[in-house]
């Protein structure tokens, strides 16, 4: 992979993506003002002091945007990494065993995604406390269907081919299949598809959050932002709209790196890119 | 045969259907209808209504098993109810009136048998909060949501086809490539942005829309339409993307199929080609697409519901999560799943109906 | 060589290029065909012969003005009847398609649009051309379906594509060409995807029906016995340039130059018969299979095999003969009867075989692209039997990696090599080390050689027969070529829906008195000889399967 062949349109996902990495792990000496300091008047006007204005209650909105990236990135990220884990282990798991196994875990899994996700996490989320750690296990469980469904078909892709019958036959347990046969021919599009699931969780976060069932205040995450900020728009006041063009920038920079990884996927396969 | 499991499993993807029935040569199967086992003949010989009747069994049987995930999910969640409803500060003296007032004093199948049974004739019982009946609400808001969801489809379905189909004869060259730049920023702005976005501009700014969109019994049919005007362009914005970028690569896949090059070896003209070769073989799978849409769309009306204060389901529910209420919510949740699961059956058996393999059996 | 002035056909220095995406690096434009010149006469057959990539396809595309898959004709001339049809615009060109050339395509069940009967897909071309009124057209067809002798010809173009046998989607789409009375067809590999007892009805039909017709036709094929039935002259192709051109007898009989020589002496004897042994290596005694739906799929095959000898295991698909290879795997236990290997039985389930059974034998399939796992380099995948089996690692197991790559003939600077970086007999050549690797006593060969053109497949057949030499190995040979059979084998057994209908030594199995069966199958083998099509015509006993 030489550098040069990245396209320009990756390249913006790529340095988005890394400028919102930059402002979560630096925040606190990034940030102008503290998370929740009142520093003026409500939704006091952009400045030269405050590059975005200010808020509902009179905190600075590019710092909140800054403290708010490490919340919204640390839960999306860690809401993925769960469901990833837990949708390729139990599809690959069913995949590669096949028979009962596979019958059971894939009925289930079209059970659940028979469930619209946000009302399913509607409904679950209006029993449970609320609490960063249950909002993290929720996403990751709800999404964790949707990986088990593309790990499953990528990993039949792959298991029906002769090289793995071929291990097969030469006595190969089925850790070795799976870790050393099956996996490294599957990174490609489950990359792609662990970037698709992360801009959804991010989307997803902030539409919890944007309907108060996501972060609690006062911690800032972008789409309790919204929430804070909404009734502004009346009177014509742009404050939601900052953390909201945030949320769409990050997701449009995933997008497009994940965009490039699909297209390349498919040209390694030799099938048309464009399909 | 062993496509009647593949259809039976829902797919999001449009063309999974389509691709899983097997270009079978007839030379190889021929000795396997010879000594395939009595059952299956009927299945053999009317592939479509079987495979129809058993899309239609299962989904009631899904729909069965998501009211037990629903109500069961519910009450075994750690939380009491009872709590949560008088404060943390009430006497276990009032939390035990208040449970057998709510009946929550009675076994979990007892109530989950007349809970289904009462949804099942349209009784959703009380809510806890306001103390009216949930039925009479969900009747009138489902109305509204079903109503702005569905003038959005009115536009988004045609807008979409036309403009995949646009993105196709375009195919690789500019207005096929800022579509696709385009549609990929649509899919990732989130719904309340769009709405915000449209209401500070149009609304706000312009002054050329209302907000909020406030709807009542009586209303207008016009007037009603110039309320939703801002709710429906944003559900539409949402679910366009999505619905065009699947059309487009519905059609691709028809359009460099082998039959598609015979088309244009016999000199066929352009335009006879993709009305005669293109069109009936493409209609399953956009069919597919704009069914499943229709179920995200949906869903997608909760949060422009909220975003637009616009009395719906979407709305209602949300309110009733905020503070609990759990009869609403489980009416609300039980509801959205039927029409998501319908209309999932719905784009299932459209796409069965329009395959000519199954249509027209050996 | 037809003379110039009654060509119908009259192509000129044709160059097609296209462009390529290799992936990872810049696109780059390659040529697919350069400098091909020839002359088609008014109802005269030319063949157009060559490996994969030879570029025949697109000759014969170039021939409607079409170039598939972003190919471009960028020079030369194509002439129809003195017309430049290079030069037409697209209404002038759409004119010329489906109305004076033709054409057949190799896969017809992909090519026949499932959702319209086959009647109105076979006359949509003449009638939209306005050559002919709807009646006239149906008549035609309903003549064609005669005469290219379809199953029930007057409901025949009633039946969707998906309701006809491969066969007969053959022949319709030979009907569907021929429908708006053509000067010229182009057949694109008509017979190759279809069984070999069906090939000929097929081919045997086309050939009638150009006849009767009195159209001319480009024929292409990989098969040099095939076209040597149907044809007049003959190109052979190679790397897109012509190699020899010529009246095809003297093609067949007297090549000039060395590719065309070598194509037609291909697979001539190997190996020349062993003597059956007391103590057999392999022996299957009343093995019967089926799947786990029910359907029985192998019935009371006994057979065996002794050491150091190759049992051909023939027969068409469908016919059972990858299956009994699976059974002896273990891949799918039998449902009855019993194998044993070296005089112990051996364990039915692969699942329970002990490395050392697993070890002693190995299997090499028919596609090594796929047999192959695509992220690891030749070295691991020649080198993990090593390492499994006997524990080698490092600088031992790259030593052995390098003598089996020896072995086979392919020098070590493979070694760090990915799959995709191979040929396609180089890949399968691999393989071959990689079942070597495993010492074993009994490797079980299934179609190894179908998927790669002839010269190549000739190699690694003497490869295999070299290697047997050498390290007294057993084969299991499964093929559907006869020719191959009569290479290589010792004993043959033919099988014909998961039965055994023939088995013994080379000499007996494949001389008379046959079975009806075997005669079938050994008369629809195309020799390299001239009218060879119409004397099986004339003497065989029993008509094909996929009629």
């Amino acid at each position: 992979m030489r550098l040069r062949e990245i396209p320009i349109t990756a390249w913006v996902g790529i340095f988005g993506i890394l400028l919102a990495i930059f402002c979560a792990l630096f925040a606190p000496w990034v940030a102008p003002f503290g998370e929740t300091e009142v520093v003026g008047g409500v939704w006091q006007e952009a400045d030269a002091q405050f590059f975005f204005g200010l808020d509902n209650l009179g905190r600075d909105i590019l710092s909140r945007l800054i403290f708010g990236a490490r919340t919204t990135l640390f839960v999306a990220f860690a809401a993925t990494l769960v469901s990833f884990s837990l949708g390729i282990v139990l599809s690959f798991i069913a995949a590669v065993s096949g028979g009962l196994i596979d019958t059971v875990f894939s009925r289930f899994n079209d059970l659940m995604m028979s469930i619209p996700t946000l009302i399913f996490a509607l409904v679950v989320l209006a029993v449970l406390p609320q609490h960063i750690l249950i909002l993290i296990l929720v996403m990751a469980v709800l999404d964790s269907t949707r990986v088990y469904r593309l790990g499953r078909a990528v990993a039949l892709d792959v298991a029906v081919m002769e090289f793995v019958e071929a291990a097969r036959l030469r006595g190969e347990g089925t850790t070795w299949i799976i870790f050393r046969e099956i996996l490294p021919n599957t990174l490609s599009p489950l990359l792609a598809e662990f970037g698709l699931r992360f801009a959804f969780a991010i989307l997803f976060l902030s539409t919890l959050s944007f309907l108060g069932l996501g972060i609690q205040p006062p911690t800032a995450d972008w789409g309790g932002m919204v929430k804070d900020n909404k009734d502004g728009i009346i009177f014509g006041i742009a404050a939601a709209l900052v953390p909201g063009s945030a949320i769409a920038a990050l997701c449009i920079c995933v997008n497009l790196v994940v965009d490039w990884l699909l297209k390349r996927t498919s040209s390694l396969k030799g099938g048309r890119g464009d399909a | 045969m062993n496509w009647a499991a593949k259809f039976s499993s829902r797919s999001v993807s449009p063309f999974r259907q389509v691709d899983h029935v097997p270009m079978s040569n007839p030379i190889e199967t021929k000795p396997a209808e010879a000594e395939r086992p009595p059952g299956l003949r009927w299945k053999a010989r009317f592939p479509l209504l079987s495979l129809i009747v058993e899309r239609l069994l299962l989904s009631i049987l899904l729909l069965f098993a998501v009211s037990v995930l629903i109500f069961g999910g519910v009450e075994a969640l750690p939380g009491d109810f009872a709590t949560t409803y008088l404060g943390q500060s009430a006497t276990p003296q009032a939390v035990a009136n208040i449970r057998s007032e709510l009946g929550l004093d009675r076994p979990l199948v007892t109530r989950y048998v007349s809970w289904l049974g009462g949804a099942l004739q349209g009784d959703f019982g009380t809510s806890w909060a306001s103390r009216n009946s949930v039925s009479e609400q969900v009747g009138r808001r489902l109305g509204n949501s079903l109503f702005l969801a569905g003038f959005a489809a009115l536009i988004a379905v045609p807008l979409a086809v036309g403009l995949g189909m646009l993105s196709v004869h375009f195919r690789n060259r500019m207005p096929d490539k800022i579509i696709n730049v385009l549609s990929l920023a649509a899919i990732s702005l989130p719904e309340f942005f769009i709405g915000y976005l449209l209401i500070l501009y149009f609304a706000v700014n312009f002054g050329i829309a209302t907000f909020p969109a406030t709807v009542y019994e009586g209303m207008g049919f016009l007037e009603r339409l110039q309320t939703i005007a801002l709710p429906t362009a944003t559900l539409v914005l949402v679910v366009l993307a999505h619905m065009m970028r699947m059309t487009r690569a519905a059609i691709l896949s028809v359009m460099s199929s082998a039959y598609m090059e015979t088309a244009e070896l016999k000199g066929l003209s352009a335009a006879r080609s993709i009305v005669k070769h293109a069109a009936p073989n493409a209609l399953a799978p956009i069919i597919n697409v704009v069914a499943l849409n229709l179920a995200y769309l949906v869903v997608g009306v909760v949060v422009v519901e909220v975003v637009f204060v616009y009395p719906g389901m979407g709305q209602y529910m949300v309110d009733a999560v905020t503070v609990r209420d759990m009869p609403v919510v489980q009416a609300c949740g039980l509801i959205f799943a039927a029409v998501y699961i319908l209309l999932n059956m719905l784009a299932d058996i459209l796409a069965i109906v329009a395959n000519p393999r199954l249509r027209h059996p050996r | 060589m037809p003379e110039l002035s009654t060509a119908l056909l009259s192509v000129r220095n044709l160059k097609i290029e296209a462009t390529s995406y290799p992936p990872g690096e810049p696109p780059k434009r390659i040529t697919i065909v350069d400098g091909v010149s020839f002359d088609l006469a008014k109802g005269k057959v030319l063949g157009l012969i060559g490996e994969s990539g030879a570029g025949k396809s697109t000759i014969g595309l170039a021939a409607l003005a079409y170039g598939r898959g972003g190919a471009e004709i960028t020079g030369g001339e194509v002439k129809l009847n003195g017309t430049d049809i290079l030069a037409l615009g697209k209404g002038g060109i759409r004119k010329v398609r489906g109305a004076r050339v033709c054409y057949v395509a190799q896969s017809a069940a992909a090519a026949f649009n499932p959702a319209h009967k086959l009647g109105d897909q076979v006359i949509e071309a003449s009638v939209k051309h306005g050559l002919m009124s709807r009646d006239e057209a149906r008549k035609r067809a309903l003549y064609l379906f005669r005469v290219l002798g379809l199953p029930n010809p007057e409901t025949f173009g009633n039946r969707f594509p998906h309701q006809v046998s491969g066969g007969q989607l053959q022949r319709a789409m030979t009907a569907m060409a021929l429908c708006p009375n053509p000067e010229l067809i182009v057949f694109d590999e008509p017979t190759t995807a279809l069984d070999v007892t069906t090939q000929i009805d097929v081919l045997a039909a086309i050939k009638h029906a150009i006849e009767e017709t009195r159209t001319a036709a480009l024929y292409i094929t990989h098969d040099l016995a095939v076209v040597a039935q149907i044809s007049d002259d003959i190109m052979v192709l190679r790397y897109g340039k012509t190699v020899e051109y010529g009246p095809v007898q003297q093609i067949i009989e007297a090549p000039r130059q060395d590719y065309t020589q070598a194509l037609v002496n291909v697979r001539q004897a190997i190996r020349h018969e062993a003597a059956d042994q007391s103590r057999p290596l392999l022996s299957v005694d009343h093995v019967s299979a089926q799947y786990s739906n029910g359907f029985k799929v192998l019935h009371d095959v006994s057979l065996h095999l002794c050491r150091g000898q190759t049992l051909a295991i023939v027969g068409e698909s469908g016919s059972g003969k990858s299956t009994l290879a699976r059974v002896i795997t273990g891949l799918l236990p039998p449902s009855d009867g019993h194998i044993s290997f070296d005089g112990k039985p051996l364990t039915p389930s692969l699942k329970r075989r002990s490395r050392d059974e697993l070890r002693r034998i190995q299997l090499i399939y028919q596609m090594a692209d796929t047999a192959m796992n695509p992220r690891q380099t030749v070295r691991d995948i020649i080198g993990r039997p090593l390492t499994f089996y006997d524990g080698l690692r490092g600088a031992a197991k790259t030593a052995k990696v390098k003598e089996l790559l020896e072995q086979i003939e392919m020098g070590t600077g493979f070694i760090d090599r990915y799959p995709a970086e191979l040929s396609g007999g180089q890949k399968q050549r691999v393989a071959i080390a990689r079942a070597l690797a495993a010492r074993p006593e009994l490797i079980l060969c299934d179609e190894p050689t179908s998927a790669l053109d002839p010269l190549v497949a000739e190699g690694i057949l003497k490869l295999l027969a070299k290697l047997q030499e050498d390290q007294q190995l057993s084969y299991v040979f499964i093929t559907h070529d006869i020719a191959i059979v009569r290479a290589i084998a010792d004993s043959v057994a033919v099988m014909h829906r998961g039965r055994l209908v023939r088995f013994g030594p080379k000499s007996q199995a494949l001389s008379p008195p046959f079975d009806d069966y075997t005669d079938l199958l050994l008369k629809s083998v195309p020799e390299m000889k001239l009218g060879w099509l119409e004397q099986v015509l004339a003497t065989r006993r029993m008509e094909s399967a996929g009629n």
